[in-house]
């Protein structure tokens, strides 16, 4: 009967990681945005992450979420975009697990503070591989477009937690 | 009875937590909006382009005159134009072109920057080469 448990947890995870891998690659299809501003990206996987994150922990939301980068990475990218995803999943991980524990925002205000510290990370890892401060320029259009695809996102996962109940899991 | 204050509870927690989300993304804002006022007050016109590979400097034009520059850099390549006081890249080998669709740019500290290649151009001022870094 334990045994039966886990493997069902671990199926779920396992949905949940080809949830989010069939997220980023929607993502990847999508035109972009704002053509003027490169790298703005809705965040889609986010919702996934959020809901493992929520829904299980932080140990199953980072195994989630670098199974994503790499097969994201080796599918449709290079050694720098792995680079960048995880400097960004990593920051956007801890910051959401912080304020997860803090108990002070709701799932919305988790998101965003998750989107903008991913967009965060990714620019920190850009300064450190380009040796250069002037990307931080980007910063300012990437904040306001994290504070809006967060919150979309945020709303995306807090309506999925609420009608995918634990029970039937 | 303890079950409807509990109730009562959760739903003044989760109003609670909504007022901080609202708190929050209102700071957030305010900080963007704080980052764009400073950047139209103190960016200015740039006249010259920095054009760096990995960190290393590859050269320094002027904007004021029209220029083509090849950025080369073993089998990868940028093109850089200059045009009417305006840097932008005609065409690079990256194969996301995220650099050939970034707009002209002219004020100083707006910057073009191909990852995939490491090439980054950066608008600046050649009077400002030999100044101490300010900004601690």
């Amino acid at each position: 009967m334990e045994k039966n448990k886990k493997v069902k947890k671990l199926t779920f995870i396992s949905i949940c990681a080809t949830v989010a891998i069939l997220l980023s690659y929607v993502e990847v299809l999508l035109p972009p945005i704002f053509a003027a501003v490169p790298g703005i990206k809705i965040g889609l996987p986010n919702i996934a992450i959020i809901f493992v994150l929520y829904r299980f922990g932080i140990g199953e939301a980072v195994a989630v979420s670098f199974v994503r980068i790499v097969i994201i990475s080796m599918l449709f990218g290079n050694p720098m975009v792995f680079a960048y995803s995880v400097a960004g999943a990593f920051l956007s991980l801890l910051i959401m697990t912080l304020l997860k524990k803090l108990d002070f925002f709701s799932k919305v205000g988790v998101s965003v503070a998750g989107g903008v510290s991913h967009n965060i990370g990714q620019i920190l890892m850009a300064m450190l591989l380009l040796e250069t401060a002037e990307i931080g320029y980007y910063m300012i259009v990437l904040t306001f477009t994290g504070i809006i695809s967060g919150s979309l996102i945020g709303l995306c996962a807090a309506y999925l937690l609420k009608c995918l109940p634990m029970k039937k899991i | 009875m303890s079950k409807k204050n509990a109730v009562e509870t959760a739903e003044e927690n989760s109003k609670r937590k909504i007022k901080n989300d609202i708190i929050f993304i209102v700071a957030l804002i305010l900080i963007v909006a704080l980052g764009t006022l400073c950047y139209f007050l103190f960016g200015r016109e740039g006249d010259m382009v920095k054009v760096t590979i990995d960190g290393e400097l590859f050269g320094e034009y002027s904007l004021s005159e029209d220029n083509v520059i090849e950025i080369r850099w073993g089998e990868s390549f940028n093109i850089l134009v200059i045009e009417n006081g305006k840097a932008r890249i005609e065409s690079a080998s990256c194969p996301d072109g995220i650099c050939v669709s970034h707009r002209a740019i002219s004020r100083s500290g707006e910057s073009i920057i191909c990852l995939p290649n490491k090439v980054v151009v950066s608008v600046s001022f050649s009077d400002e080469k030999n100044q101490p870094d300010i900004i601690a």
